[in-house]
């Protein structure tokens, strides 16, 4: 049994310090808006925030992650209405939509540390996300739209 | 059985039902008057002739009864069944629309539930093929159209005037100063008989709010940014137990032995059971294997590390896709089975003042849906229950059933999204494997593919050689042209193994190859299949439009001519292509369209190939290292034209800009046909540059984005320019799911040759230094 800080309030997880967070987070609390993509760290579809840095949850255990404030997509913003959700809607992104929990929890932390990214830094800091549907060209314009307003 | 032995049945006399202009009633122009202010009689029935589509023939055909797939509450909430499976086409969305419109419904009023598996009820299920606007327009719009004639009429009587005075529009029915909402008039409108279409007031095209628009966002927007959307492993039960299965890494093989001692120590993991297998044919029968059943996922994977397990190979156990490619190749260059002749190809060639033949190849490739294959089956004493990411949830029903020797109504299939399916998910053995664990464990069970499973036990792409070779004469005219395909046929997942294609594969590009020339002959070598094959997002159109449009471009430089004036030179003057009267002996599939409604029409394919051309400035002069490349391609009765812009930079081959035009007749939801064209951009690229599976000794070599990667956001073609070639309903929907696909990769390819001279034969393909 471990005590996580998930969405800003403690909850405990019966889970085994050396699980990872991925599975603790879905199977565990139920938090199934974190999706399985890959479990390697190569796809960004388990994509969490970690002390307020896009974190890899396939990677991470339980363990690693005890102090720290872990959010997930559900836990992103109270009405779902973080800019980058917004500029989602805006420019209808998600084609089957199972990788945008994560790209989208990406691109909320790089928005969160660089407010004005230059469109190479959009591509460089969201290459860990794959979308095989092939969104990327309306992800990058939606991270620019929620740093600019354009 | 899915449609696509149907499609086996379905062919037989497809040009049976040729289009013909459908019969109106004067009756609906004496009816009354307009039901909208605007276009007095353009708003009759005329406003949408019906025209014959495949739908009609597929299994349960199509349902177009209104109290089937809509109810309208009390409060107004008009809420519209989606039976089709979304996967990310928009589906969901686009088809209720249509509805919605039709209706004159608030598309902000409207809630979308999602079928059930169930085909007697609903019609077709089958989510693939490109057929979910082609199919269910028509059917969408009769929905529609009948639910507002009705409220019309339960307006008309609850007021006691003329129904041909009450106007329905947004919501709500409307005389003089009085309106009544849909809530109010529900109950009794649902009542109302449902009419023919012959009387329905349709909509005209001035009229419609949504249909051809674009303006509606997707249905699960808001759950899809939020985390809430309902995918295939987010559904979870009391007492759910969570499985992964340890399958044979041959296709065909089987478990010699095991030892589960370790597996089961690990902490969580509760039981272990064998699986039965299968050698194909065996449709989409699991593969076997050992089920680990633990408390959570993770418990479970660990559980299956540990297992001790000796395979036996089975028949399949030597296949090696390298050597296996080198035979392709070699029997591309013999005579095939000749499928379609037309002119006298011999004389063509023999009086050819020049000769030209390349051969191109393509590897396997997997599908890798974001999502991996996952299914949640839970079967009691009263039945089994099913919630998965299924694109044919009737045939996984029915399926299911007889893996679990049950009556098919006592199967209930919950279809959940679909975070991607590309093919992979009309096949449904991970269902069968959760309803078999399920089964052996007494509680409901989640199995989960992990990615190293889904790309090692695909049901992938074929793998090909197809060779093209072209008589030129004195003049450098193409005169004769002969194109044997080589490749591993899907048939062999549902029939034992011939060696060679069937009427569907060859029916892509092959035999209905629309170049004007007077001599063509198409033909089959033999391949036989070591793997399970199936359908991949636009199936051979591939290998077709690879081999074709990048045989084009090295005929323009063999023959000095640009690529674009090649590529017109072939196509010709505007015509309809009939392979049956150039030579292909046989009815031809046509995608189970009838060719009247659908013909293969050259001046669609010149006409989208001008405007991509245009659209990305083709003859414009570029620096060194950067070319323009082109193709096109007809495919699902659709037509698509790529234009890429190609440029080295820093010894990687990047796409600045591209351009598709797509002309699938009326655009009814142009917002998602841009969508699909920028998805297709991206998986083209990467079937291009990337997709590539291979096998040693039986076993499929990689396992996941370690070594089968994809395009991502640091190299995706950067600019996509979509361009729809305008219709008016009358010029029928057509695919768009699949057709976007198959030019891209020769686009790439001729768009590289013209940036660096390198020219590539072999797909996936690569720059060299
Ligand atoms: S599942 Fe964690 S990166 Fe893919
Ligand atoms: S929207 Fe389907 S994987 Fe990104």
């Amino acid at each position: 049994m471990a005590t996580l800080k998930i969405n800003g309030a403690p909850r405990e997880v019966d889970a085994s310090p050396d699980m990872p967070l991925l599975w603790a987070l879905r199977d565990v609390a139920g938090l199934v808006g974190t999706k399985y993509g890959c479990g390697v760290g190569l796809c960004g579809a388990c994509t969490v925030h970690v002390n307020g840095k896009a974190e890899r949850s396939c990677m991470l255990t339980v363990g690693d992650v005890a102090e720290a404030e872990i959010t997930t997509i559900e836990g992103l913003h109270p009405t779902g209405d973080h800019r980058v959700q917004a500029a989602w809607r805006e420019l209808n992104v998600p084609q089957c939509g199972f990788c945008q929990a994560g790209q989208i929890m990406t691109a909320s932390a790089l928005l969160a540390e660089n407010p004005k990214p230059s469109d190479e830094e959009i591509l460089e800091a969201m290459a860990g996300n794959v979308c095989r549907c092939g969104c990327y060209q309306r992800i990058t314009a939606a991270v620019r739209l929620a740093s600019t307003g354009s | 059985m899915l449609h696509f032995m149907n499609m086996v049945r379905e062919a037989a006399a497809p040009l049976a039902r040729d289009f013909t202009v459908a019969k109106l009633s004067r009756r609906a122009f004496l009816g009354g008057t307009a039901a909208f202010a605007v276009g007095a009689f353009a708003s009759r029935s005329e406003a949408f002739p019906r025209w014959p589509t495949g739908g009609e023939s597929m299994p349960h055909g199509l349902v177009e009864d209104p109290l089937v797939f809509v109810s309208i509450d009390a409060d107004g909430t008009v809420t519209l069944v989606a039976h089709r499976s979304e996967m990310g086409t928009g589906s969901r969305t686009s088809i209720p629309m249509v509805m919605a419109d039709e209706m004159e419904a608030d598309w902000s009023r409207v809630k979308i539930v999602q079928a059930e598996g169930d085909e007697p009820k609903y019609g077709n299920q089958d989510t693939d093929g490109s057929r979910s606007m082609r199919h269910h327009i028509q059917m969408a719009r009769k929905i529609g159209g009948s639910v507002r004639h009705m409220m019309r009429e339960a307006a008309a009587k609850e007021w006691g005037v003329p129904a041909s005075e009450v106007k329905v529009e947004m919501h709500a029915a409307h005389h003089g100063g009085k309106s009544l909402d849909f809530g109010a008039l529900a109950a009794k409108a649902m009542a109302e008989p449902v009419p023919a279409h012959e009387a329905i007031a349709y909509k005209s095209e001035a009229e419609f709010r949504y249909i051809g628009k674009g303006n509606v966002q997707i249905t699960d927007l808001h759950d899809i940014t939020t985390g809430k959307a309902v995918y295939g492993a987010d559904v979870s039960l009391p007492g759910m137990k969570f499985a992964v299965v340890a399958r044979p890494p041959v296709v065909g093989g089987k478990v010699k032995s095991f030892d589960a001692t370790a597996a089961l120590a690990v902490p969580g993991v509760e039981s272990v059971h064998e699986l039965p297998g299968s050698i194909p044919p065996a449709k989409f029968a699991p593969l076997g294997g050992i089920a680990v059943v633990a408390s959570n996922t993770w418990a479970a994977i660990r559980g299956r590390d540990a297992l001790v397990i000796e395979w036996e190979d089975g028949p399949h156990g030597g296949y090696d896709s390298a050597a296996y490619m080198a035979e392709m190749e070699a029997t591309a260059a013999e005579p095939g089975v000749p499928l379609r002749k037309q002119g006298d190809v011999e004389a063509a060639f023999a009086s050819a003042a020049k000769v030209i033949s390349h051969t191109y190849t393509q590897d396997h490739m997997a599908h890798a849906p974001m999502e991996p294959p996952v299914a949640l089956a839970n079967v009691t004493a009263d039945g089994c229950e099913i919630w998965a990411p299924v694109q044919s949830p009737y045939a996984v029903r029915t399926d299911t059933a007889e893996a679990l020797g049950l009556d098919p109504a006592k199967v209930t299939v919950h279809v959940t999204l679909l975070g991607g399916g590309f093919g992979r998910k009309s096949k449904g053995d991970f269902v069968t494997e959760a309803a078999w664990i399920s089964k052996a464990v007494g509680a409901p069970v989640r199995v989960q593919w992990t990615r190293e499973d889904d790309i090692r036990h695909a049901f992938y792409h074929t793998t090909s050689a197809e060779r093209i070779s072209a008589a030129v004469d004195a003049g450098g005219k193409v005169t004769g042209w002969r194109h044997n395909s080589v490749a591993p046929s899907i048939l062999t997942t549902f029939a034992p193994d011939g060696g060679h294609q069937f009427f569907i594969e060859t029916g892509m590009g092959l035999i209905d190859m629309p170049f004007d020339i007077p001599n063509v002959l198409a033909e089959n070598g033999k391949a036989m299949a070591h793997t399970r094959i199936g359908w991949f997002r636009a199936v051979s159109n591939i290998p077709r439009a690879w081999a074709i449009g990048s045989f084009v471009s090295e005929l323009a430089a063999e023959l000095g001519k640009d690529d674009l004036t090649m590529w017109m030179e072939l196509i010709g003057a505007p015509r309809v292509v009939d392979p049956k009267a150039e030579g292909y002996p046989d009815d031809w599939w046509n995608y189970g369209e009838p060719a009247g409604s659908f013909p293969v029409d050259t001046g669609k394919l010149a006409t989208v190939l001008k405007a991509a051309a245009d659209g990305i400035g083709y003859g414009r002069s570029l620096p060194a290292g950067e070319g323009i490349g082109l193709a096109v391609h007809r495919s699902f009765v659709s037509y698509v034209a790529c234009a890429a812009h190609v440029k080295v930079v820093d010894g990687k081959i990047t796409v600045p800009e591209m351009h598709l035009a797509i002309d699938c007749g009326f655009a009814a939801n142009p917002e998602r046909i841009g969508s699909q064209m920028e998805g297709a951009a991206v998986m083209g690229m990467t079937a291009a540059l990337h997709s590539s599976i291979t096998y040693e000794k039986g076993r499929v070599v990689q396992s996941n984005f370690t070594d089968y990667d994809v395009v991502r956001s640091d190299n995706y073609p950067l600019n996509v320019v979509t361009h729809i070639i305008p219709h008016g309903f009358g010029d029928h929907s057509t695919g768009v799911g699949e057709p976007g696909v198959p030019p891209v990769a020769p686009a790439i390819a001729n768009g590289l040759f013209h940036a660096t001279g390198q020219r590539k034969r072999k797909m996936p393909f690569t720059l060299e230094a």
